[in-house]
């Protein structure tokens, strides 16, 4: 395989960046001031202002993780981070009104306004809160509540502040307690009992300043017998200097109830991508994750379901992709604390490029978890020597009943495979792309058809930058 | 007037440290199929691999000309784009890539436009019925748990799609049973009155439903006699023993 070739898989390309357009910034840095502040300024209950300064001090106390890629961890210059920004002062319902050089950037992305038209709804996250928000009639006919969470929060206290740190407290771990104190920006969704959301869901999020801290939280509730499928997509810019994200998302299932959450992220290389997503399953009630992870320069991201009631069910199907100078540590856990408790896990892993990716699993049952099933596969695919791939399969078996699988395989793109698509017509690049995205298949079927297209023309574009 | 597609002059081939071609000459006209029969180890793949641009083997005397270019300028996917088509003895496995996807891609490569989705799915319908192929098939990844017959079926598929200007067939009708042979047969015939042919095979029985214009023994990486079908008529009776073995320099 030529070094061309090589190049051409994963190469960063969206580098692009609207001016800044920021009405309010706070200077660099943390403090409890910063945190008392980002929270009068939004006018929150006095509740959320307390749950923040706990977090703050929980952060400033908790240990880095000694785990995972800790010495890219303590590079992160905390002091060098703008905890929160503000764009555009007002939250938006009409596309008509979002300002032109956002939209440029959605354009640039290739995301078609046609798009909304078949969508449950639209949040785009640019910078620190929404522009831009609309439900369709018919999902507010059937009483679902989709806000950004700055909204969520003040329209509908008593639901946020019930479920909120209910999956994800801000004991956790540190990037828990950090967002838990700055938190701004993403999603809140109620799903009234029975009510079943046909169509995805989806927010755009993306980091748009040097520096900036990118800090959302995301609670999303299905009630009794109900579903909903959320779809989340974010690209970066690139910048010289590093940027953190750190994002908390909290899933809540009921009773039979079905959430499926659907994540294409694709940062610059300079991006700490941090994020802690969970979510509870009660009782017949299914929670999966659909998680994509490309680019950044450490992603340490691992999916995790809690099966509390009999029968629930849990599906996470993530890929990751590994260049130069990336390091993809991801994966999933899975707690069976119910009987007859069951889950899937499919990891897919690409490294090219000296790119490093790992999969880091867990999967427990409790001893009074009888008759569970639990499937693990891992799959990585080395596009040459110099990258590294590595599983880290963690499994706490606390009774005899549980039927449980794990797979795993490392693989190679082959001269036959190579030649065989040449012979084709296609060139050397093209050949690699066609493999890649084949690779990446069990994970693109499961997107909505416009985010699975986004991800092989992402593919199809760094391919072209190479060849250029 | 006859029109030159192929034409291989003195070919000497090594791989790795081995040599496998020793002098071999030949030329394909358009309209014309060429039957390349030998038994195993001849050289015989190693001549449709090499003709594709495999970058194992190493040309180290003589030339191959493509329509009159010497084709060591191109590389394999310019060789495609030119018209050079080879049914794979065993084609590569692409698991998650689906046929449908693939074909239409390949097509676009290989013809360097964008197809129209409704007249491409009408040729693709044709080509599918031609062979007897199923619909389901364009939804199953590139020849991923494909069966010997199925797997040269959709070697013979791309080749009526791609309308090569030369298709070379390595051992398509080997493991195939005789509905199969006579389909696959049928693809053949349809693309060779436009381009040049030259099949290899072990068996006769290829050559009950494709008519050759000539068959030519390999022996030790050389033809050795060449004649018309009634040769291979012959080699199916009697074998190769008959036939001298030709010296080759060390």
């Amino acid at each position: 395989m030529s070094d061309e070739a090589r190049e051409a898989i994963g190469d960063y390309r969206f580098g692009f960046h609207d001016p800044e357009n920021a009405t309010i910034r706070f200077d660099k840095g943390l403090n409890e001031q910063v945190v008392r502040d980002i929270s009068e300024l939004k006018n929150e209950p006095e509740w959320m202002t307390e749950i923040r300064v706990k977090a703050y001090h929980h952060f400033m106390e908790r240990k880095m993780p000694d785990w995972g890629n800790c010495g890219e961890l303590n590079n992160i210059d905390f002091d060098n981070v703008t905890y929160f920004l503000r764009s555009s002062n007002a939250t938006e319902g009409d596309w008509d009104d979002v300002p032109d050089d956002i939209k440029n950037t959605f354009d640039r992305l290739g995301i078609p306004e046609a798009e909304q038209k078949w969508l449950g709804g639209v949040t785009a996250q640019y910078e620190s809160e929404a522009v831009y928000h609309s439900i369709r009639e018919d999902l507010e006919e059937q009483g679902v509540l989709f806000l950004d969470m700055d909204s969520g929060l003040r329209e509908h206290p008593e639901i946020v502040k019930q479920y909120f740190g209910s999956v994800v407290p801000h004991t956790d771990n540190k990037f828990s307690a950090l967002n838990t104190a700055v938190w701004s920006g993403g999603s809140f969704i109620y799903v009234p009992k029975g009510v079943h959301v046909e169509m995805p869901v989806q927010a755009y999020f993306r980091i748009n300043a040097k520096n900036m801290g990118q800090f959302e939280r995301t609670l999303i509730i299905a009630d009794e017998g109900s579903s909903i499928h959320y779809v989340e997509g974010c690209t970066a810019p690139t910048y010289s200097t590093d940027s953190l994200h750190s994002a908390v998302v909290e899933l809540i299932a009921m009773k039979g109830a079905k959430i499926r959450y659907s994540t294409i992220q694709n940062w610059s290389a300079n991006v700490y991508n941090l994020v802690t997503k969970r979510g509870v399953a009660h009782e017949n009630a299914t929670v999966e994750w659909v998680d994509g992870n490309i680019g950044s320069k450490l992603t340490m991201k691992y999916p995790s379901v809690l099966l509390k009631g009999e029968g629930a069910h849990a599906e996470v199907i993530s890929v990751a992709y590994a260049g130069a100078g990336q390091h993809q540590d991801a994966g999933a856990k899975v707690h069976h604390l119910a009987p007859r408790t069951t889950s899937n896990i499919l990891s897919k892993s690409i490294s090219k490029n000296g790119g490093r990716s790992s999969y880091r699993g867990m999967l427990q049952v409790t001893p009074k978890a009888e008759g569970c099933r639990a499937k693990v596969v891992c799959d990585a695919l080395m596009l040459d020597n110099q990258s590294r791939s590595d599983t880290y399969p963690t499994m706490e078996v606390g009774n005899s009943t549980a039927d449980l699988e794990h797979e795993a395989s490392v693989s190679k793109v082959s001269g036959d495979q190579l030649f065989y698509l040449m012979s084709r017509g296609f060139s050397e690049v093209e050949a690699m792309a066609l493999i890649v995205n084949g690779f990446f298949e069990p994970f693109t079927r499961e997107l909505p058809m416009e985010y699975a297209v986004e991800l092989n023309k992402l593919l199809e574009l760094e391919m072209e930058g190479s060849i250029g | 007037m006859a029109e030159e597609i192929l034409r291989i002059e003195n070919l000497h081939v090594k791989v790795e440290d081995t040599p496998i071609l020793h002098g071999l000459t030949l030329t394909v006209n358009r309209g014309e199929k060429h039957v390349i029969m030998g038994r195993n180890g001849a050289g015989k793949s190693t001549l449709a691999s090499v003709i594709m641009g495999h970058p194992a083997y190493e040309i180290t005397q003589g030339k191959v000309f493509f329509m009159g270019q010497p084709l060591d300028e191109l590389d394999v996917f310019e060789r495609a784009r030119a018209g050079i088509f080879l049914s794979f003895q065993y084609p590569a496995v692409i698991p998650g890539v689906q046929v449908g996807t693939f074909l239409k891609k390949s097509v676009q490569s290989v013809r360097q436009e964008q197809l129209k989705a409704r007249a491409f799915r009408k040729e693709l319908n044709e080509a599918m019925n031609t062979l007897d192929m199923q619909k389901s098939v364009l939804a199953r990844y590139v020849n991923d748990g494909f069966s010997g017959g199925e797997k040269k079926r959709l070697e013979i598929l791309q080749m009526l799609l791609l309308k090569p200007n030369l298709a070379l067939l390595d051992e398509t009708d080997s493991g195939l049973d005789i509905d199969a042979l006579r389909i696959v047969a049928k693809g053949i015939n349809q693309i060779a009155p436009d381009a040049g042919c030259l099949i290899i095979t072990h068996y006769q029985r290829l050559l009950d439903h494709v008519k050759p214009d000539f068959v030519h023994v390999m022996i030790n990486g050389q033809l050795v006699m060449s004649g018309g079908p009634e040769l291979a008529l012959k080699l199916e009776d009697q074998g190769y023993d008959w036939l001298d073995t030709p010296e080759v320099e060390a």
